[in-house]
């Protein structure tokens, strides 16, 4: 006889935590999360800088700090965790199969599950950059874990890959401790990092950003010895003649992250092309009927601000699927048009008020939002500056939305740059 | 004073050390790198070759047949992984079906079975996938594959696990011929046996130069791969090679034993012995034959790109003879020398009994080796027993691919043991996923230590200078 628990989450970092404390406050008791580190926080833990909390706390806090407020959301309500847990599968009627040192190889059955698994780091090896394969490779996530977990330096002279925030972060972080950064280099005219980490991670540093630029060679046999970068064209594609050879004994690479829907697959989930992660509506339902989703297992966020706040409406929503809530015949789809990277929730299904997230396709300046229900302007207003690194919301009243059958958002000019 | 020395540490050397291991004997393998299958033996195609490819009447015909008939069974002995998948040349016009019933006609000489031409309906209803300008291929049922490192430690494991003596970090400096024998002498080490095989891949030449055979040169070829996700591991189920052209046998399509999708190789010149690079020619090469042959694969889901060296001799085919009494080379391993390594083992042996080599064969050798990924063939009582004797088996360090602290401390302590990260991830499968080793890294680095029992800063992806770690944060010099 398996045990039945009424809602498991997979994951506890943010997300799960504060989608746990979220469906605690709608009246679900019988709670558990687990966790395959052995302490909660998710990976909020290795990310020691600051700038966490402004809107969820109005304070800035470091990394940890923000997920000890959120453990102890958790801890304070009583809500059952268990860390060192690895979820091994979730079949496609809820039941989870996990396993740790002391319970051994176990399954729950679940009444509803919230999927906060989170995302992983693109490789070098998806890159399929030539050269050699020498030690000193390595995703700029493993390094803050060396560096900010274990206490290890993993090089001494730096070359970074990709000018996302995680690459800024860590072109600040080895410098502080005594690393060279000799460059960091992004793929795109523009940096997809926050503009006040470009600022205090890499001017306040001197540390040279090398837009338009990327690795197309790896030397070194045993250990990295260098790295051949080159400026690229419009289409991203290397142009012959302008190789520079940099010595260094690191690459960290901040290449693009995925969402981890290895379960979620295995749950039997639809994940969207575009954010590769579940579709869902706007209670974070996936397409399985009592498996919601939320955090960057969903899509990648860039502040964990608003992923506690996608946790709560997760957590309230399984909530209120836990009381018999079940989607009536609506299903508005969302479509993400033109300009629009990705919209978050993809439809609508219970007419309520909303806020969909979406990203852009490319650097926008004084673009005019629309969202249209069935052809009709609902939304029209202007998006002063928009990049693809930046997570936007829009509101719409369930007024807006009405009798609509089907909602889109786009971008429409003034003027939109593609990165030429 | 060993009886056989065996230098290399290939699958070949390690076929040849497990096959001598049988014997009542003293047995030395002599590897020069940090670890055994570190130069051709784990960046190969991992095929267990049907046999139509060499020519009629060649070393490599013959022990092609010969060692693809034994794998199945020695795989099973060393607990290793082995699917008979089949395999087919594709071809795409008139002159490729030319080329395809030429091998045809070779494959039945050579002794290769159930060797048949599909065309274009059956072929598109066995491979879907496969491009629609393919008009027929050859398909050979008897196809195999493996995974060749794993193939490899378990061999040299099985050796030594039967007595059998490894020494890593060896480089063959000298070798001097005497009385009782040879003396082989490495940077700061010697070691005496009766005999000597020469399974030195491609420094196989220099091994050979050093006791005054002359005779043949290898020169390195590189092929590089690019693997790609398990998500497109079925893609194809047999696997799938364009028909053979001057260059080659061109790039081939397969699923591997675990999973994976694997493309290539190609087959350049290498600067040097030690140039293991890819270049963006060869990938671009690779992805332009693969769309060819499969234009539904993406490759937005590689995982990682690799070289290997093949041993090339200028003869044309294996060298395997005894240039002077008690010395034999097995040289110039290359394609379809994963195949034929079983059955080169046996000529060896062979080989080294016309030179006098008489021991007799022990009556306690094991032949069996328990699978290194014996945990997942557990059953679920099983595993969780083990896991309250040991908790560590509870413990997933490597998500991508589900390997637990339990199985990489139980790959660390068997022989033979690895030094080094890439050993680990050869034997485990840790840091082979998607992620490739961005989560479990960091663990790893401390399991191995501990294993080891050297500080964390001094554990290395491969020996030698790759240290993972350069220091310590804060405070340290």
């Amino acid at each position: 006889m398996r045990k039945m628990t009424d809602l498991v989450i997979i994951g506890g970092g943010p997300a799960g935590l504060c989608a746990a404390a979220a469906a605690y406050d709608c009246g679900v008791r019988d709670i558990l999360i687990l966790e395959r580190e052995d302490a909660l926080g998710g990976i909020l833990r290795q990310c020691v800088h600051s700038g966490f909390g402004l809107h969820t706390f109005g304070e800035e806090l470091t990394g940890p700090e923000y997920a000890g407020r959120c453990i102890e959301l958790v801890r304070s309500r009583g809500i059952a965790c268990r860390t060192g847990t690895t979820v091994l599968d979730i079949s496609r009627d809820k039941v989870i199969t996990a396993t740790n040192e002391t319970d051994g190889i176990f399954e729950i059955r679940a009444r509803a599950i919230i999927l906060a698994m989170g995302c992983r780091e693109r490789p070098v090896g998806a890159l399929t950059v030539p050269g050699t394969r020498p030690s000193g490779v390595y995703s700029a996530g493993t390094a803050q874990k060396f560096v900010n977990i274990l206490g290890f330096m993993p090089g001494k002279s730096v070359v970074i890959l990709g000018s996302g925030d995680i690459g800024l972060i860590m072109a600040r972080r080895m410098t502080l401790e005594g690393a060279e950064v000799k460059a960091v280099c992004e793929i795109m005219p523009y940096s997809s990092g926050l503009a006040r980490n470009i600022e205090q991670c890499l001017n306040d540093f001197g540390i040279p950003l090398l837009l338009s630029h990327t690795v197309v060679r790896i030397h070194g046999k045993e250990r990295l010895e260098g790295v051949t970068v080159a400026k690229v064209d419009g289409a991203r594609r290397p142009i012959a003649g302008t190789e520079e050879y940099i010595p260094c004994d690191t690459l960290l690479l901040s290449v693009g992250l995925i969402p981890e829907n290895e379960l979620s697959k295995a749950a039997g989930v639809c994940l969207s092309a575009r954010t590769n992660g579940a579709l869902v509506d706007q209670d974070r339902q996936t397409g399985i009927e009592g498996i919601f989703a939320c955090g960057n297992v969903l899509h990648v966020h860039d502040l964990v601000d608003f992923v506690s706040e996608e946790a709560a409406i997760a957590g309230r929503g399984a909530a209120a699927y836990l009381r018999g809530a079940r989607a009536d015949k609506t299903d508005i789809p969302i479509t993400a048009g033109e300009k629009i990277r990705y919209t978050v929730p993809q439809k609508i299904t219970r007419i309520d008020d909303v806020k969909i997230c979406f990203r852009v396709s490319e650097v926008c300046e004084n673009a005019r939002l629309c969202v249209y229900a069935d052809g009709a302007a609902v939304v029209s207003r202007r998006l002063k500056k928009a990049t693809p690194g930046k997570m936007e919301t829009v509101a719409l009243k369930k007024e807006q939305i009405g009798q609509a059958s089907a909602l889109e958002i786009r971008l429409e000019e003034e003027i939109c740059k593609n990165g030429n | 004073m060993f009886d056989v020395i065996v230098i290399g540490a290939g699958v070949v050397g390690g076929m040849i050390a497990r096959e001598l291991s049988a014997y009542a004997c003293r047995v030395c393998i002599l590897e020069k790198e940090n670890d055994v299958a570190a130069g051709a033996s784990k960046a190969n195609s991992g095929i267990v070759h049907a046999g139509f490819d060499a020519a009629e009447g060649t070393l490599k015909a013959g022990l092609n047949v010969e060692g693809a008939a034994r794998m199945e069974e020695v795989a099973r002995q060393l607990g290793v992984k082995y699917q008979r998948n089949g395999a087919l040349v594709v071809g795409f016009d008139g002159s490729d079906r030319e080329k395809i019933e030429t091998l045809l006609a070779r494959g039945e000489k050579n002794g290769v079975k159930d060797l048949r031409i599909l065309e274009r309906e059956e072929l598109r209803r066995m491979e879907p996938n496969l491009s629609p300008e393919a008009v027929c291929a050859l398909y050979a049922p008897t196809s195999a594959i493996v995974c060749p490192y794993e193939l490899t430690v378990a061999a040299v494991g099985n050796a030594m696990d039967n007595g059998a003596v490894l020494k890593c970090g060896f480089e063959v400096r000298r070798i001097e011929k005497t009385d009782g024998g040879f003396t082989v002498y490495g940077e700061n080490d010697s070691v005496r046996g009766r005999y000597v095989v020469n399974a030195a891949g491609v420094y196989a030449d220099a091994i050979a130069g050093m006791v005054g055979d002359r005779r043949f040169r290898i020169t390195p070829r590189r092929g590089e791969y690019i693997l790609h996700d398990k998500e497109y591991g079925a893609l194809v189920r047999a696997t799938v090679f364009r028909t053979p052209s001057e260059n080659g046998k061109g790039i081939l399509i397969s699923p591997t034993v675990d999973e994976n999708l694997l493309t290539g190789p190609t087959a350049n010149a290498a600067a040097d012995k030690e140039d293991k690079q890819t270049s963006a020619d060869g990938l671009s090469l690779i992805r332009a034959q693969t769309r060819g042959m499969l234009p539904s694969l993406s490759f937005d889901r590689a995982i990682t790109v690799f070289c290997g060296l093949r041993a090339t001799a200028d003869t044309g085919d294996f060298i395997i003879d005894s240039p002077l009494d008690g010395f034999i080379n097995a040289a110039g391993i290359d394609s379809p020398g994963l195949s034929a390594s079983p059955a080169i083992a046996r000529y060896v042996v062979g080989l080294l009994k016309q030179a006098g080599f008489s021991a007799e064969k022990k009556k306690d050798f094991d032949p069996i080796r328990r699978p290194m990924h014996f945990f997942a063939g557990l059953s679920r009582a099983e595993q969780n027993e083990l896991i309250q004797k040991d908790g560590r088996f509870g413990r997933v360090v490597c998500r991508c691919e589900r390997v637990t602290e339990g199985e990489i401390v139980y790959a660390m302590r068997q022989n033979p043991k690895p030094t080094d990260l890439d050993g680990v991830k050869r034997r485990t499968r840790a840091q082979m996923g998607r992620c490739q080793g961005g989560f479990c890294l960091p663990y790893l680095v401390e399991i191995a230590a501990r294993e080891l029992g050297i500080p964390c800063e001094q554990i290395t992806k491969r020996g030698g200078d790759s240290r993972i770690i350069t220091g310590k944060t804060k405070g340290d010099a």
